[in-house]
């Protein structure tokens, strides 16, 4: 016999983007139980509401198989007393105990047999810290200050193995079979049994499985041509327990807004989806996703409407008031705008970002640019819609007569602001963008706020990522040490960001990271070249067993603490090292400018290598002939690691 | 329909109903309901406490010259604190909108995620904004910290947003429209009220004034702090006088910012200046409740 095992967890709403993380974990720590107490099952599904998280398992045996340990004991020669001893702790009779022998003599033993427990048993003691361990990113106590932490007040838990409740206690609430359905279209306490507890919340107007929340809102969706954003919508599944879409509309003249000022007060402050028309423009309509079944009065449709009339009238206002100010003319007010505490004003950032600028060969449009970047943060539009920053100068720069490339510029230079989206579409912009964030990165740095762990209050990791995309993606070869000056902590921060974009976003291998970057790393785009490279190269049949060699090279040199020396041709043997010694000269007189063709022509080298390693004794008796082999080895490797240093390959051999 | 007052008397008498004591408004220039010693002061240590009342909360960067339908210099805010929170203060809170004529079964409601915190006052909670058919009427906080000091017993704060809530059940397009009492619209009661203190707030409040007063309430507040430590009979100590000098200090810098005058360095220290009046205030408080009436 096995039975089904159904957890709901009912909770105060839980913020939309915490749950399936908390899913996961709950599956997970759950499946771990069930391995720990031998309970075989397995875990069917988690799924959850914004009310309730939902676990469902099949297939749990009814209790644990009973258990045979052997348990050892005292040495038979400890005596009748000590025998007597680790019989009654065995709950045991002394004729009972057994005996081993051992290296270190006969001692006494006993098969313990541990019954197997049952299932619900098992399922009370553990299921209380199970459901409290479940991690939050932020939780909050509300029984009392030394009571349980949770997300948010947990209200009732069914727990049910098969027919019964498995009863126990977490938070202060006690296990049943009673759950609850939606808040006001279903009933407050519904009895649910395991096999038919979809249909008894489904009844009550509760969802619980989130796919099918998705599918009723893509079906009610379909045949509308929505601006597709899958994060809405995921938002709008775990914000909702019975979605039901409502089409609404708003008066055409509130287009002549810019389309990312509406997009922006429908997505990200009501949470609705826009509707575009024919020709893939924006439409007067929306999309609002609420928890109900239905708006037949058309009372939802209409308070939606009006709250979005009233958030683009204060945006069309906005945009009015702040046109009665040029960007221009509020370059003087960033002084009154905290950039960070410790370091400064926006104004003092503005001047060392346009001086910055400017020492990066910026043209004058992009000096412009660097001046009138941080000045929407004055703006009323950018005081209410603070994820409009940047756009917003950039619209107003156009508005304003500012030449289209600096407000591009403008508009683009908080970019990239993340793994997906693009750097600037401009050469000015790029400029804007490396230098405000350089600029970030330094000061920052410069006052000690430095990311630790997962802090990161100042996004510093996606600036310095930021930085790396530019430089790289865009092309620029800028000194990278000059860039960030003479910080150490700064230096290696940067360094780490290099290698995570290589190797994370990028695929590299992380040998060949660190090979690449051992040879320098102040031009980033000519590290990813020299890394396309060695990437292309590696396949070949010399590459590794060449890296091998030079790796014992390094080692070589290293044990002699050789540091370098004259190397004399006349001191050379023929043979082995006058070949390699000849064919090195051929090689580096052939190198070119081709990454690609440098390193077929180094990897060439290979026989010689191996040639020399096989019949020349480097730790030659003469010491002079040995001094000369080492500087020549010296010279090979600085030579021919300027591309990648191979001794950082990590061969087939070795992993 | 309900007009304004009605619809206040209504909420009050919902919570009156509730256990709750029906306050009058702190009379001291406050941002926030949440500032009033009623909740600021209550909330602390393990009394249990149940109030409601009716905040005109200032705020003189948010004045708009009586000329924006959504934004107010002064708006009120109806403040319950429970505490210790009930079980089902969910339903409890859901029940006072019914009470007012919202029909939830055909309206869209929604809890969205909102922690609020006030550095000012060293105070923050977990909680959300309640979302009306897309507009967000009250906000809803489990408090957890105050003045500094980790809550004994965590009270829930509803503040509901009155004018918009009543724009709201009227189906007007600006607060100035809602119908406060018969013949009397929130504009006849209000209009100058919002006009004449955006003027004074953004152009003719004295700055040298304003730091001069903001200097004098904080020394006023210390001299109270710094007797409290040697007075001998607490229960007589004027903490509550002190904590209204706390209020003086928060209202003034509100005016300074709105006048523009505090500039980047200045503005975290004047922050700092009152949050470390308020936790004072907060910790002697706690001090106080914890000793016999004499």
């Amino acid at each position: 016999m096995s039975l089904p095992f159904l957890l709901e967890i009912g909770v105060e709403e839980i913020p939309d983007w915490m749950i399936r993380p908390a899913l996961e974990h709950l599956r997970q720590s759950f499946a771990k139980m069930l391995a720990e107490h031998r309970l075989g099952g397995e875990v069917a599904w988690v799924d959850a509401t914004p009310r309730r998280l939902v676990l469902r398992a099949e297939d749990l045996l009814p209790r644990q198989a009973d258990a045979e340990e052997m348990v050892s004991g005292p040495p038979k020669s400890a005596g009748a007393g000590a025998a007597a001893g680790f019989a009654k702790k065995m709950n045991a009779r002394v004729e009972d105990l057994g005996g081993t022998q051992t290296a270190k003599g006969e001692y006494y033993c006993y098969l313990r047999k541990q019954p197997g427990r049952a299932a619900g048993e098992l399922l009370s003691e553990s299921l209380p810290g199970l459901i409290l361990g479940i991690p939050w990113p932020k939780t909050m106590y509300w029984t009392s200050k030394a009571g349980a932490r949770f997300i948010r007040p947990i209200r009732w838990i069914v727990a049910l193995l098969a027919g019964e409740v498995v009863p126990f206690e977490a938070a202060g609430v006690r296990s049943s079979n009673v759950s609850s359905g939606h808040r006001r279209l279903g009933a407050a306490h519904i009895p649910v049994t395991v096999e038919h507890y979809q249909d008894q919340l489904g009844a009550n107007y509760v969802m619980v499985r989130a796919e099918e929340r998705r599918k009723r809102i893509e079906n009610c969706l379909a045949g509308s041509r929505i601006k597709p954003d899958p994060g809405l919508m995921d938002t709008l599944v775990y914000l909702t327990e019975y979605p039901t879409p409502i089409f609404g509309g708003f008066d055409p003249s509130y287009l002549s807004l810019p389309e990312e000022v509406l997009v922006t007060v429908m997505r990200h402050h009501q949470k609705y989806f826009s509707l575009l028309d024919d020709t893939g423009k924006l439409a007067p309509r929306f999309v609002a996703v609420t928890n109900t079944d239905g708006d037949p009065e058309g009372l939802i449709r209409a308070g939606n409407e009006r709250v979005l009339r009233a958030r683009f009238n204060d945006a069309r206002f906005f945009w009015d008031t702040d046109q009665h100010k040029k960007l221009a003319d509020r370059v003087e007010d960033l002084a009154h705008v905290t950039w960070q505490a410790k370091v400064g004003s926006y104004k003092e950032k503005t001047d060392r970002v346009v001086a910055l600028v400017k020492e990066l060969g910026g043209s004058a449009d992009a000096q412009h640019a660097a001046l009138l970047a941080k000045c929407d943060l004055t703006a009323e539009m950018v005081k209410e819609f603070t994820e409009l920053q940047g756009i917003v100068g950039g619209l107003y720069a156009r508005a304003q007569g500012e030449p289209e490339e600096v407000a591009l510029a403008i508009y683009d230079h908080y970019k990239p602001e993340s793994m997906d989206d693009e750097i600037p579409r401009t050469e000015a912009g790029r400029l804007v963008s490396l230098a405000d964030k350089l600029d970030t990165l330094r000061g920052c740095f410069g006052v000690g706020m430095i990311p630790s762990g997962s802090r990161d209050p100042f996004a510093l990791r996606r600036a310095a990522q930021g930085v790396v995309r530019i430089l790289v993606e865009g092309g620029l070869s800028l000194p990278v040490s000059r860039l960030l000056g003479e910080d150490a902590q700064l230096r290696e921060f940067f360094l780490d960001r290099v290698k995570y974009y290589f190797k994370d976003v990028r695929g590299f291998l992380y040998d060949e990271v660190n090979a690449v970057l051992a040879a320098g790393h102040d031009d980033l785009p000519d590290a990813a070249q020299r890394l396309a490279a060695v990437q292309a190269v590696r396949p070949t049949e010399n590459f590794e067993p060449l890296a091998a060699s030079f790796k014992r090279i390094r080692n070589i040199l290293e044990q002699a603490e050789f540091r370098g020396g004259p190397f004399d041709e006349a001191l050379v043997e023929a043979g082995p090292e006058a070949e390699l010694v000849r064919q090195s000269s051929a090689v580096r007189a052939g190198l070119g400018d081709g990454y690609r063709e440098n390193l077929e022509a180094i990897a060439s080298l290979r026989p010689q290598v191996d040639r020399f390693f096989d019949k020349v004794l480097v730790n030659a008796p003469d010491t002079r002939v040995r001094a000369n082999r080492l500087a020549m080895l010296h010279n090979l490797l600085a030579e021919f690691s300027s591309i990648a240093d191979f001794s950082e390959i990590v061969t087939s051999k070795e992993s | 329909m309900l007009n304004y007052q009605q619809f206040l008397f209504q909420l009050k008498n919902y919570w009156a109903e509730r256990g709750c004591v029906i306050q009058e408004p702190h009379d001291v220039e406050v941002g926030a309901g949440t500032m009033c010693p009623e909740t600021f002061l209550r909330v602390l240590g393990p009394k249990p406490h149940r109030v409601a009342y009716v905040q005109p909360s200032r705020r003189p960067a948010d004045g708009r010259y009586a000329e924006n339908p959504n934004r107010l210099y002064k708006h009120q805010q109806l403040q319950v604190i429970l505490k210790p929170s009930p079980d089902d203060i969910i339903e409890q809170y859901l029940g006072s909108l019914e009470a007012i004529g919202i029909d939830l079964r055909k309206h869209d409601l929604k809890l969205e995620e909102d922690n609020w915190e006030s550095p000012t006052l060293g105070a923050w909670g977990i909680g959300w904004q309640v979302m009306l058919d897309g507009l967000e009427i009250t906000q809803f906080t489990y408090f957890q910290q105050c003045g500094g000091v980790d809550l004994e017993v965590v009270p829930v704060e509803l503040t509901y947003g009155l004018e918009r809530l009543a724009a709201f059940l009227q189906g007007v397009e600006s607060v100035y429209q809602i119908e406060w009492a018969p013949g009397f619209s929130y504009s006849d009661v209000r209009r100058a009220d919002e006009l004449q203190f955006s003027v004074y707030n953004f152009e003719m409040a004295d700055i040298g004034t304003l730091w001069q007063l903001l200097d004098l309430h904080e020394k006023e507040c210390q001299r109270l702090l710094a007797a409290w430590p040697k007075y001998p009979d607490k229960q007589r100590f004027p903490l509550l006088a002190a904590y209204d000098q706390v209020l003086k200090c928060s209202h003034v810098f509100n005016l300074l910012d709105s006048r523009g005058a505090i500039s980047v360095t200045e503005r975290v220290g004047v922050i700092g200046r009152v949050r470390k009046l308020a936790v004072g205030v907060a910790q002697a408080w706690v001090q106080q409740q914890q000793e016999p009436a004499a």
